[in-house]
């Protein structure tokens, strides 16, 4: 949440609510709708860390509202976030524990936590599908991101199937 | 895809009652291979439902296209029960299975297998001119599929000169011409790039919608978003057979999923 949030402010200053709607608006409903509380906890962190600063800005007849901006450190953290390329997907390790230790220890057939394990990725493939067939003007990232995981997915029940054929 | 009133009656894909449309029990298929016996199939019971979509995925070398000739009579049975429609047919010739399949099975396959030398419009007509249909009802079926299929424009065009997704929903469109009960397909998809595979994945899906059984195999697992239900093939034997549940506390489990991971 810390970088987009930066990268927001970096296009223009802000308050909270306006950067959870323009999250929604680039993401639309691809992306779970960011918790306003969560998105205050983050600049408030960030301002803490010196990467944003804010400004009391009066209104009428409600509370001031916080302006969020970016100060040169957000800046600097920022560029360097996005210039660094980005870790790749990790392997589902917990699932991989579990395949390998449960058996050796008498607690589970492999068969079935494969089985089961795949079920659970179709259930999610479902999800995805449904979001995609709804998603006739969603934006070019909505739908970009719904591709993404769907490819994701299938590279995960790819790899069960190598377990399958290796392990059984 | 609009279909004639459904025979036997339809009583929603998937639901438990659904009387079986298809059901394979014991099911064996061998072949001889340079004097050895190779076992494609070894037991395979299956049921399919009426308007039920069901997706069969595994390995390659699973079994999984094997058992799909099978079940629609284009390769014999080693052993084992084929009942379709309540009629057990797997004893049948192949010219009593040829016309079985004109009425009742519509095939999908990976390379398409269209008739290059014919016209997409006469590549449609042709089936429901086999099955007995007035060129003037094969022509308006032709129409109303070619529309839906989203291809009218091609019905003059010979197959060879369509893109793979083009000649894929003509292949659909001539899977569908007579209506079948059962739509039987190979890898559908396993030839086209991402843009086509999503077309005929969505026509898939509205022909499901709109009752149509389907039985198919598949390496893509966006398929089995689409199904009812998955059996996965491993070694010739069914390994699991599920209905497809859309991820309990739905939102979290998507959600954990659209974080993706890194």
């Amino acid at each position: 949440m810390r970088q987009p949030l930066l990268a927001l402010l970096a296009k223009e200053p802000a308050h909270g609510y306006e950067l959870k709607l323009a999250l929604e608006q680039t993401f639309g409903q691809a992306y779970p709708s960011p918790n306003i509380g969560q998105i205050y906890v983050t600049l408030k962190r960030l301002e803490q860390d010196g990467l944003v600063r804010s400004q009391d800005v009066a209104q009428d007849s409600r509370p001031n509202k916080k302006v969020y901006e970016l100060t040169p450190a957000g800046r600097e953290q920022l560029a360097a976030w996005v210039t660094e390329p980005i870790e790749g997907p990790r392997v589902r390790d917990e699932f991989f524990m579990k395949l390998i230790l449960a058996p050796m220890a008498g607690l589970a057939d492999r068969m079935e936590l494969i089985n089961s394990q795949r079920r659970h990725y179709f259930g999610i493939m479902r999800n995805l599908m449904d979001m995609q067939a709804n998603m006739d003007r969603a934006t070019p990232a909505a739908r970009l991101l719904i591709e993404g995981a769907v490819l994701h997915l299938q590279a995960d029940l790819d790899w069960l199937e190598r377990c399958q054929e290796e392990l059984l | 895809m609009r279909r004639a009133a459904p025979d036997p009656p339809r009583t929603g894909p998937s639901s438990p009652d659904a009387p079986a449309l298809l059901r394979a029990r014991g099911l064996i298929k061998v072949y001889k291979s340079g004097g050895v016996a190779v076992e494609a199939v070894r037991g395979v019971d299956l049921e399919v439902g009426v308007g039920e979509f069901v997706a069969i995925m595994g390995p390659s070398g699973s079994g999984k296209s094997t058992l799909l000739h099978v079940l629609g009579g284009l390769e014999p049975a080693t052993h084992g029960e084929i009942w379709l429609r309540g009629k057990r047919v797997d004893g049948l010739s192949a010219s009593a299975w040829a016309v079985l399949r004109r009425q009742h099975v519509g095939f999908v396959f990976q390379f398409f297998n269209l008739l290059s030398t014919m016209t997409v419009a006469d590549n449609v007509e042709l089936p429901a001119l086999l099955a007995g249909a007035s060129p003037r009802q094969a022509r308006k079926r032709r129409e109303e599929l070619l529309a839906e299929l989203g291809i009218t424009a091609k019905a003059n065009t010979a197959p060879a000169r369509l893109s793979g997704g083009e000649q894929q929903r003509v292949a659909l469109a001539r899977a569908l011409a007579n209506e079948p009960s059962l739509l039987l397909a190979d890898e559908p998809t396993g030839n086209l790039d991402s843009a086509n595979t999503n077309d005929v994945l969505r026509l898939l899906r509205r022909a499901h919608a709109a009752g149509q059984t389907i039985l198919m195999v598949t390496h893509d697992a966006k398929v089995a978003g689409l199904a009812d239900r998955v059996v996965n093939l491993f070694d010739g034997m069914i390994a699991d057979d599920a209905k497809v549940v859309p991820a309990p506390r739905r939102a979290q489990a998507v959600r954990n999923f659209l974080e993706l991971r890194g």
